[in-house]
């Protein structure tokens, strides 16, 4: 049964979000005895709700509310009220991810090491490694159901896969596959097989994909210890006089607002949404923001170099058909600076729907040029680009005083600017993603520019010094020994891996930790 | 494809008589809009007849598709036909018609090559009505699901059981 809690019981963990994040924290908590309040802003969507439609479950989930946009990205200009293709629902972006799930590579723990200095980038190495991740990264990868970790069979190859792969090692390149996906390739811990429908972005309806929408947070309220909110947006964290936090203000779902008082808050709303949260709770105790003494509350925001390569063929592909992202290529992953970049990237399957691929391909572009590519929409195969980029203590959330939301607050302003050498890393991958699909006898290919950020990374960093970031190696803030920040935000850099593997380790990492020091009476 | 008229009460031979060429693709009459050999029709409620059929070959030449019908193209701008739109669309035709006349073309529909009509879209792609007519086709032409299959878009599976047994890994050229 799920839990019912009081406003007024202080002895409760308060965790907003319910993402990868979020959702997997709130469970782990729960089963290990810790009573927990996750308040969701959104509400809350099942498998036989996801809608199998692009435009009409964009509405259903996307995370719409008012924000703005700066800088010299594309984004900034093709879609500027729309920086971020994320969703609002219990489950957050697990129910839109791809299932992608790749651990860090060893040297991208430590950047600043293994780059050196770089001009106009902040890099700095995580406070952790990869040996300290290893047993957590095999945790989530079996509470995911990662194929070809475990023992899981890998994802059949679909029909984008098949041209995908023979162009790959056409071109000499060796580490292609079906990829490390949190899709079932067989039944698994309840779920069912992936049946290639197509539609992994909307939301699986056959749940095959993982999402903490209808796992972890099901299997948190059974313990009893876990309540979750939907549709309760939190508005302020609040503090006393000691500088620890007491509570949060919410909007319910009527709109009234509820206060909630908690013995430790955990922030869980996306690298958009958690230091826009900070910053709006700022006080004359603390005037910059919550755990903002090192000023990089916000700052170097990352959104992962990205770009796609779409081609055309003189036969059928109907790259539609079946699983979203289950095809990479990881040889271009490595460091090798003599490419003309630092860092690397990988290369992974992708179609979208012909709606989305009007919208995407070349986002204002119109006449025939752009018309006979949609005319070839059936020849069409697809690969998405995604990349280190280097962290920019100038790419950063900061309120819009000029523009406010749905409650009055403040909309966050996403400003980012590319730096030279993500234009350089994204330069290199297209022309070898164009190479790929030219190897099997593309006629045609178009090097797209990035969509609205799905991996929002970095906006409060974890740090080993307090001067460096705002949370330490537990995700513990630096100046509030009672908040923790439990999403992507807390990513020191952003490697050049789908985040959401790595999201899941830390958050079961930071349960462990957390459920410990509680039972110490630390907290 | 939007609203039709009562095709049972209104043969194609009745229709041609009520109307006028607009153009080589349409004819106009009262409260309508049709194509030239009369396989559709469009009512119009607010805006001029012959406003509708510009607007119509507006967006054929921003978004051009040989294989996609005429009545796709109505039916993705029908919305424009609409009192609070109006004032915005007219002026924005009659911008279109003037640049015509500017090359010596009695209006935009008179002009008999894509290529020149091309030529005064691009002359004002950055304006607000160019802008406004291009977004809304993003969503108002390609998320018609009638308008799917021509582009041989299959859309949802999951009613079909996936994929899985219908082709996700059928082809065998590679």
């Amino acid at each position: 049964m799920a839990a019912k809690f009081d406003l007024t019981d202080d002895s409760i963990v308060v965790v907003i979000g319910t993402g990868a994040g979020g959702g997997v924290l709130a469970n782990e908590l729960a089963q290990k005895g810790v009573k927990v309040v996750a308040l969701e802003a959104g509400g809350r969507y099942l498998p036989g709700d996801y809608l199998n439609d692009e435009w009409d479950s964009f509405g259903q989930l996307a995370w719409l509310d008012a924000r703005t946009t700066s800088g010299d990205w594309r984004v900034a200009k093709d879609f500027s009220g729309l920086p971020a293709w994320i969703v609002k629902a219990v489950g957050g972006t697990t129910t839109h991810w791809a299932g992608a799930s790749l651990r860090f590579q060893e040297h991208e723990w430590k950047a600043l090491t293994t780059y050196g200095r770089v001009q106009g980038a902040n890099l700095l190495d995580w406070p952790i490694d990869a040996a300290e991740m290893a047993p957590w990264y095999e945790k989530a990868e079996d509470k995911l159901g990662v194929t070809r970790t475990g023992g899981r069979e890998g994802l059949p190859g679909n029909n984008n896969y098949k041209v995908f792969e023979a162009g790959a090692k056409a071109l000499g390149y060796k580490d292609v596959h079906t990829g490390r996906m949190a899709i079932n390739s067989a039944d698994y811990d309840e779920r069912t097989y992936c049946h290639q429908v197509g539609f992994c972005f909307q939301g699986c309806k056959f749940g095959a994909k993982w999402s903490s929408a209808y796992t972890d947070i099901p299997r948190g309220e059974a313990t009893g210890n876990l309540e979750v909110r939907e549709k309760a947006h939190v508005l302020r964290i609040e503090h006393n006089d000691q500088g620890k936090v007491t509570g949060v203000v919410y909007a319910d779902a009527d709109g009234n607002q509820q206060m909630q008082q908690a013995r430790v808050v955990c922030l869980a709303g996306n690298s958009i949404e958690s230091p826009r949260l900070l910053l709006n709770s700022a006080s004359s105790m603390f005037p910059d923001g919550l755990a903002n003494s090192s000023g990089q509350v916000g700052r170097n925001y990352m959104r992962h170099m990205t770009g796609s390569v779409y081609a055309v063929f003189d036969q059928p592909v109907r790259f539609w058909r079946g699983t979203t992202m289950a095809g990479i290529i990881t040889d271009e992953s490595r460091h090798d600076p003599s490419r003309g970049f630092v860092g690397g990237y990988e290369m992974e399957t992708l179609a979208l729907g012909l709606p989305f691929m009007a919208a995407f391909l070349d986002p204002g572009a119109w006449g025939r040029e752009f018309t006979t590519a949609l005319d070839a929409y059936e020849n069409m195969a697809g690969m998405w680009l995604v990349g280190e980029d280097m962290p920019q203590e100038t790419n950063r959330i900061t309120l819009n005083h000029d523009v406010k939301d749905q409650y009055g607050l403040p909309a966050p302003n996403v400003h980012f600017d590319d730096h030279p050498n993500d234009i350089a890393m994204r330069n290199h991958a297209y022309k070898q993603g164009q190479a790929v699909y030219e190897a099997v006898g593309a006629t045609r290919t178009f090097p797209t520019p990035p969509y609205p950020s799905t991996h929002n990374l970095g906006t409060n960093r974890m740090a080993e010094n307090a001067r460096d970031g705002v949370v330490n190696r537990w995700g513990q803030t630096h100046d509030i020994a009672n908040l923790f920040i439990s999403d992507g935000s807390v990513f020191t850099t952003g490697a050049s891996e789908n985040p959401t593997l790595t999201i899941v380790a830390l958050a079961i990492r930071q349960a462990d930790h957390l459920a410990s020091e509680l039972g110490k009476g630390n907290l | 494809m939007g609203e039709t008229l009562d095709r049972t009460s209104l043969t194609r031979r009745q229709l041609l008589a009520r109307s006028a060429a607009a153009g080589a693709l349409f004819v106009v009459g009262a409260g309508f809009v049709a194509g030239t050999d009369a396989a559709w029709a469009s009512e119009v409620k607010h805006l001029e007849p012959r406003t509708m059929a510009t607007l119509i070959q507006m967006a054929r030449d921003i978004y051009p598709h040989d294989h996609v019908g005429d009545e796709f193209y109505a039916a993705a701008v029908k919305g424009y036909d609409a009192e609070d739109k109006k004032a915005m669309v007219e002026a924005g035709i009659a911008a279109l018609d003037a640049a015509a006349r500017g090359k010596g073309h009695a209006s935009y529909l008179d002009m008999g090559w894509e290529r020149d009509r091309v030529d005064i879209l691009r002359g004002m792609e950055d304006s607000a009505f160019f802008q406004t007519v291009r977004g809304g086709l993003v969503t108002g032409l390609y998320n018609q699901k009638a308008v799917w299959p021509l582009f041989g878009y299959e859309g949802e599976s999951y009613s079909k059981g996936g994929y899985l047994e219908h082709g996700f890994d059928d082809i065998n050229w590679v």
